[in-house]
């Protein structure tokens, strides 16, 4: 039964990454990519990893891929459409990656079944996943790196609005006024959009 | 009975969904009748009550509606996002059914031990609140795919809105999920039952929490007050705008079903659930009666939710754009994280 569950959502993982790479039409690739997120989460809980799962589809495809839907909804996707890919390079640069991809995934089940695991030796399988055992892990044994990280995305945050609310020349704030009035224009001076935009200091 | 077997075991599951999925609909049915009907008691007139005795088969005449009514498709629309869009909405408004008890565990004779939920998981809540956020698409990518200005500002309103809304409505559960220790929904109200089932959580150190969840709640299920992605008077109809027939349809269900589930949610953390107060002196705990009263309770509680989603539709006016941000942002956002801060410092103290 397991099994059959891992094939069937293996296989849209698969589908859904191919898909993603192959369509032309950025909202698609967001939906394949979606797609993706919600067939690993299924493997996670066939894992016993409920916990990893309902995070998965929280974080990934209910909050950042909802950003990435929102900005190409308003991005103009017929002009990205149509913009010509330059290859040549870049299949080198794919052969390389996928090449380290490979050999990492190729390690990685060797030393799994080369070395014995420590915990399925302890026979201390059953509460992995669990809420519990995530949340002592991350507050006793992890707490540094835990909090590292968490400083790290606070990081990221400032540093976004620094960008965004940096000081412009006053040519620049011209411009930036032509754009948003563009964007605004695009959907007939919308209330949504007139909150959107920061406005210039100074 | 053997539940090791799989075919008795998926079997009884299966029953058990049709029957919770089944009753859910017809529960959503007789809202949007309800609805009708209040609505009209509040404005004075009288709403439909010709179609059977007071109305009652109303429901049934609108689905037979639906259903033969011709199915439009925009031609610049596209094609595959505008199929797939109704389908996301219903699937992520059904799919938390699963895991709500309807009511407490019962010992049956000659069957055994039934527990009057489809299924308990270790992560419940975290599962509801993933598979809600993801009916986001299914609005997001209607208002996208209709190639339709008042749809697409339909839809990015939805989008804004309900990310901003789902940050104070997650942080506002933080309270509850501290004094439970623990994410199962099942595991939450037998918690609840202390003090002849009146342990509800938000007598006992949650009624911020409770407050900030019902506001966020009624704004992720886009109704009134919040209802700014349909705005009728401003946006033709939203997102919904090019849909029409069963494809209609299938968004307004979706839409009442997530009130329905959003009221059970609330119900479960913070009114304890099927806990019907001092029932368990009058009947035996773990009985069929104890659990056909108790799963009765629950419904009219959940009720209770949908009646006043209806009265608040009936009394407040809509929001505006830049009101609502603010409100969700300044002010939701850091009274949720009050509400955790005070939760936390009562759990250090020991009183909770």
């Amino acid at each position: 039964m397991l099994t059959i569950a891992f094939i069937f959502f293996g296989a849209l993982a698969i589908g859904c990454a191919i898909s993603l790479v192959a369509q032309r039409n950025p909202l698609y690739c967001a939906i394949s990519l979606i797609g993706v997120f919600i067939s690993l989460a299924c493997i996670y809980v066939t894992l016993a990893a409920p916990f990893i799962a309902a995070v998965q589809v929280v974080v990934y495809a209910g909050a950042i891929m909802v950003l990435v839907v929102f900005v190409i909804m308003l991005l103009n996707v017929e002009a990205e459409e149509r913009r010509p890919i330059k290859r040549g390079s870049l299949i080198a640069i794919g052969v390389i990656l996928s090449t380290v991809l490979l050999a990492e995934a190729g390690f990685v089940i060797y030393y799994v079944g080369a070395s014995p695991n420590e915990l399925a030796a302890s026979g201390n399988l059953s509460n992995v996943g669990l809420t519990g055992s995530i949340g002592i892990g991350l507050f006793t044994t992890y707490l540094l790196p835990f909090e590292i990280t968490s400083v790290l995305l606070l990081m990221a945050i400032v540093g976004s609005m620094t960008l965004a609310r940096r000081t412009l020349a006053p040519s620049e704030v011209k411009r930036q006024a032509d754009n948003v009035d563009s964007l605004e224009s695009t959907v007939n001076r919308s209330a949504t959009l007139r909150s959107v935009p920061a406005k210039p200091t100074s | 009975m053997d539940w090791d077997n799989p075919l008795i075991f998926g079997g009884m599951k299966l029953l058990g969904a049709s029957i919770a999925f089944v009753g859910v609909q017809v529960v959503v049915a007789y809202t949007v009748l309800a609805e009708r009907r209040v609505l009209a008691f509040i404005q004075g007139r009288i709403g439909p009550n010709r179609v059977g005795f007071q109305g009652v088969l109303q429901p049934f005449a609108d689905l037979l509606k639906f259903i033969f009514k011709e199915d439009i498709v925009p031609d610049k629309s596209t094609r595959f996002v505008y199929f797939l869009a109704p389908i996301v909405t219903v699937m992520a408004a059904f799919l938390p059914i699963a895991v709500y008890p309807f009511g407490p565990d019962i010992t049956l004779p000659f069957i055994g031990t039934i527990s009057l939920a489809l299924t308990r998981f270790d992560v419940a809540l975290l599962y509801v609140l993933g598979v809600t956020s993801v009916g986001v698409y299914g609005i997001a990518l209607a208002g996208w795919s209709s190639n339709n200005k008042y749809s697409l500002m339909g839809g990015l309103r939805s989008s804004a809105q309900m990310i901003s809304y789902e940050l104070s409505l997650g942080l506002s559960l933080i309270g509850v999920v501290m004094q439970a220790g623990t994410l199962d929904l099942q595991e939450i109200v037998v918690q609840q039952s202390a003090y002849n089932g009146l342990g509800w959580y938000i007598f006992w150190a949650q009624p911020l929490g409770f407050l900030i969840y019902m506001i966020s709640a009624i704004a992720e299920t886009n109704r009134v007050p919040f209802d700014l992605p349909e705005a009728e008077t401003e946006l033709v109809a939203g997102f919904h705008t090019e849909y029409s027939a069963m494809k209609f349809a299938l968004f307004f269900l979706a839409e009442y079903v997530n009130m329905f589930t959003v009221s059970m949610l609330a119900t479960t953390l913070f009114l304890g659930g099927w806990n019907v107060p001092f029932l368990n002196l009058i009947v035996a705990p773990g009985t069929l009666l104890f659990g056909v009263l108790s799963a009765l309770g629950f419904l009219v509680k959940v009720c209770g939710f949908l009646f006043f989603y209806i009265w608040l539709r009936g009394t407040l006016p809509r929001f505006r754009f830049d009101q609502l941000m603010n409100f969700g942002w300044k002010f939701l956002l850091p009274l949720a994280i009050l509400n955790i801060i005070i939760t936390a410092t009562l759990a250090a103290l020991g009183w909770v």
